[in-house]
């Protein structure tokens, strides 16, 4: 299967620190793939030079056969590329609705719809509705129908998680990025929420990559693992063998543990 | 050459007023995050305050010499009158609010005191030439200058330099330092940062009232004295940076000897320049020739 | 859906001011022209105002429209009222498309205290230049509609019929405008910008697009301004006059098309009042009607007339 979304040889300095290193990844069609790796370890960086809103020192993207690198996220979210983020970004003082039909309007507005000299009430692209049936229908798959008409900076932090990934598929994107989907949310809670999201979202025909720190969702729901560390993939294969692999062992997964074993293993020496 | 001496030292005193009508605003700005437009005000009442009192006082035979340090005790007492009552009145409710709100509220209480001043003091104008008049001059080449102005000098020098000791050598300084930089950690960590914004308003509109009472035995003191020098100050302030003490030092010198520059040799762009240099500093770098990096916001 | 009776009410607006006008003492036909006036530039500082920014210096366009019209009376004797509005709001629409370039890069204070700048600039250039009467500025020649010049009875009625017309063209459109997708964009560039950026739409685009006809709406208003008044001077560009332009902006809100002439009305009505009674404390009432609507009606006057559910 030909690769949607191919990066080559990613690099990227903030001062001292690299915050990407010689990131290569070529993302198929229509996969699950899931980023893994502690904090500050690349994964939103690699998802900020991805969207445009990072652009690598060095290195290409590649999205569909197109170089991608240097445009902005506007244009990127235009082709089909969109994303959520850890906080999420919604527009506080609109209710739920509002926020989704300001998406649904630019939407229009990018394919020349709705605009001052239109007459009637136009279907927004991919979807062939009018604007406020998008709005219910991806809210009620979602899950978020009855919070329909709260403001979103009232809304409880899951509700707002969701609400800002329901945001992304109103554009129908091909490439759908999750930062920490589920960060925030209980444990219990954690796999209900993948359920919907992933029922929602691979229902539209989405590949998706999502981060996650929580390598049990991680197992259930990615068909691929990326792993970082200190701006390296060091692992990129199936759950069962990344997970497996030493090095995330030890840099992902239970850097803690080994730590803690190495300063006992001083103190006993 | 002359001609380029006149402009130095033309500069270098229109500088020093600038930094006393500016430092001010930006050490309100700094640690409260608000654009004080009432700082225009504070310069008028320091202006009004001083020119009756030491008009008064020596109208009934004050010793003369004694009439700086009246100067400097009519700010004083306005300013312990005005300020807190505005900071814990009214300020004090907004905080919350919007830096344009509080911005847009700060200049209604601008208007307002335009028209307090004049049911004060009225509208006749007010001169207290005595202070200025009082040194005699000196004479550089075939230039001459009042001894006045060497004080406006000194006036910005120790308030620059006691600003500069205060906010490093005293607690006080210290803490404000703190709630320049993160005013909610500040809280976090115990500090009082209501009775710091009460210190600081006082403080920085001492400033502008002072920048007034020392100003006032050079002119005629008439209601709408505060207008042009609040927008003044905002240019001084924006092309040093919001905030930045330093910041207000360097803007004053450029802007003080930009402008005597224009007056000497291009009369015609007096009043503008500045405001073009103050646009051009904001189209370059907006937070000001002292900014600092921003974090990631995503 | 609630019905948008909002044209409705323009048509009738501008019928009971074309009837009652030629009734009406000649001060209260000067009154509501002005107020035409200067609710044209506050209709241009709401549409800002809903993406959430405040120009501090919109009196730049109001002095340009001004001043393109006394040109073009001063140098080519025009003087039909409507060249010269026309000419105001392109002249204004020109130089904010210009500068629009700059400023809509910037938000909140810094993109308040550029235009105030900016204003500045063309008030210092104005007063030191002698070819239009420095601080003086001078005065328009008697308007005319359509090459005829009407009795002086009519004058002001005539200024006033135009004037009602431009407006309630202008209000129409921008209304329509408010609904295209780009209008509705303001609310959500006012509350997450980034988040625009990744739903696939420019907010420094959609800002631009939106100052520039700002910039026009004041040309237009300060074109009308100058007919009206038959004078022009570098005062309108200072900015204390911006500053009175902000006051109608936060009185009227940015509920309808209709409010900022209701506010730049209400403001006509009490600055003469004020002035009536006590000249000295016009600006005492100025602040402190200023601090009761950002205290107690933050949504403006229009929000008297709706009631917006929070949460």
């Amino acid at each position: 299967m030909a690769a949607i979304l191919d990066a080559q040889g990613l690099h990227k300095n903030f001062g001292a620190v690299t915050a990407a290193s010689d990131i290569n990844a070529a993302i198929e069609r229509d996969s699950v793939v899931g980023l893994i790796g502690t904090n500050g370890a690349g994964k939103t960086t690699f998802i900020n030079m991805i969207t445009g809103y990072l652009k690598p020192d060095r290195g290409r993207i590649h999205y569909e056969g197109r170089d991608i690198t240097e445009l902005a996220p506007r244009e990127i979210t235009r082709l089909g590329i969109c994303r959520s983020f850890q906080i999420p970004q919604l527009y506080a003082s609109l209710t739920a609705f509002e926020n989704m039909m300001a998406g649904i309007g630019v939407v229009l507005r990018n394919a020349g719809l709705g605009g001052f000299f239109s007459r009637g009430e136009p279907l927004v692209p991919g979807h062939n509705l009018p604007a406020d049936q998008v709005a219910e229908r991806i809210l009620e798959r979602f899950g978020l129908s009855e919070y329909r008409d709260r403001n979103a900076q009232v809304l409880p932090g899951g509700v707002r998680k969701l609400l800002d990934i329901a945001l992304t598929m109103v554009a129908k994107p091909k490439i759908l990025l999750l930062d920490e989907p589920t960060s925030g949310v209980s444990s219990e809670e954690k796999f209900t929420m993948m359920e919907m999201i992933m029922k929602a979202v691979r229902a539209e025909g989405a590949t998706v990559l999502f981060v996650e720190h929580d390598m049990e969702v991680v197992s259930r729901f990615a068909e691929r693992v990326l792993a970082f560390y200190d701006g390296r993939v060091i692992a990129d294969a199936p759950p069962a063998v990344a997970l497996e692999d030493p090095e995330v062992k030890r840099f992902v997964v239970g850097g803690e543990l080994h730590r803690l074993d190495e300063a006992q293993a001083k103190h006993r020496a | 050459m002359e001609q380029f001496i006149a402009v130095l030292i033309d500069g270098i005193i229109y500088s020093a007023w600038l930094f006393v009508a500016a430092i001010g605003l930006t050490l309100i700005y700094g640690v409260m995050k608000i654009v004080n437009v009432a700082h225009g005000s504070f310069y008028a009442l320091g202006a009004y305050a001083a020119a009756s009192i030491t008009g008064a006082l020596l109208a009934h035979g004050m010793p003369p010499y004694l009439s700086y340090a009246v100067l400097l005790g009519s700010a004083l007492l306005v300013t312990v009158i005005v300020a807190p009552l505005i900071e814990r009145g009214i300020l004090r409710f907004m905080y919350a609010k919007d830096e344009v709100v509080i911005l847009l509220i700060t200049y209604a209480l601008f208007l307002i005191f335009e028209d307090v001043i004049k049911l004060i003091w009225g509208v006749n104008p007010y001169f207290v030439a005595e202070p200025y008049g009082l040194l005699g001059s000196f004479d550089i080449g075939d230039l001459t200058y009042p001894y006045y102005n060497l004080i406006l000098v000194g006036v910005a020098i120790v308030c620059g330099a006691g600003l500069y000791w205060m906010l490093k050598h005293t607690r006080t300084g210290k803490l404000l330092v703190a709630v320049i930089h993160d005013t909610e950690v500040s809280r976090a960590m115990g500090i009082n940062v209501d009775r710091l914004y009460l210190i600081t308003f006082t403080f920085g509109s001492l400033l502008a009232a002072i920048g007034g009472a020392y100003t006032a035995p050079t002119i005629s003191v008439v209601p709408g004295l505060g207008v042009e020098v609040i927008v003044l100050s905002f240019a001084v302030v924006v092309i040093g940076g919001l905030g930045s003490l330093p910041g207000a030092a360097l803007g004053a010198v450029i802007v003080g000897l930009v402008r005597s520059a224009t007056v000497h040799y291009l009369p015609e762009a007096e009043l503008f320049v500045i405001y073009l240099v103050m646009a051009m500093v904001l189209a370059f770098r907006p937070r000001g020739l002292f900014s600092i990096a921003e974090a990631r916001k995503i | 859906m609630k019905r948008d009776r909002t044209p409705q009410t323009l048509v009738l607006i501008l019928a009971a001011i074309l009837a009652v006008g030629p009734f009406a003492p000649q001060w209260t036909v000067f009154l509501l022209t002005v107020a035409l006036a200067k609710g044209l530039v506050v209709l241009g500082l709401m549409i800002l105002l809903r993406c959430g920014l405040v120009s501090f210096g919109q009196a730049l366009y109001y002095c340009i429209g001004a001043y393109a019209a006394g040109m073009l009376g001063r140098l080519f004797q025009v003087s039909g009222v409507f060249t010269l509005m026309l000419a105001g709001m392109v002249a204004a629409g020109v130089a904010g498309f210009v500068f629009g370039f700059l400023l809509a890069r910037y938000r909140s204070i810094f993109f308040g205290l550029l235009s105030l700048a900016i204003s500045m600039i063309l008030y210092g250039l104005l007063v030191k230049t002698e070819a239009l009467g420095s601080s003086d500025g001078f005065n328009l020649l008697p308007s005319t509609l359509a090459g005829i010049r009407p009795a002086d009875a009519w004058v002001r009625y005539m200024v006033l019929a135009v004037a009602a017309a431009v407006a309630f063209v202008a209000a129409l459109l921008v209304h329509r405008y408010l609904k295209t997708p780009l209008g509705r964009l303001a609310p959500a560039i006012k509350d997450n910008e980034i988040r625009v950026e990744y739903m696939g739409a420019s907010a420094r685009h959609a800002i631009h697009v939106k100052y520039v006809i700002a910039a026009a709406l004041a040309g237009l208003g300060g074109a009308l301004a100058a007919t009206t008044v038959g004078h022009i001077d570098p005062e309108m560009a200072y900015w204390t006059t911006s500053g009175e332009f902000i006051f109608i902006t936060i009185l009227a809100g940015t509920g309808n098309v209709i409010a900022p002439f209701l506010g730049a009305l209400i403001f006509g009505i009490i600055q003469t009042v004020a002035f009536d009674i006590s000249p000295n404390t016009w600006q005492m009432v100025l602040g402190s009607s200023l601090l009761v609507v950002i205290l107690f009606l933050p949504n403006g006057l229009w929000s008297l007339f709706t009631r917006r559910k929070a949460s």
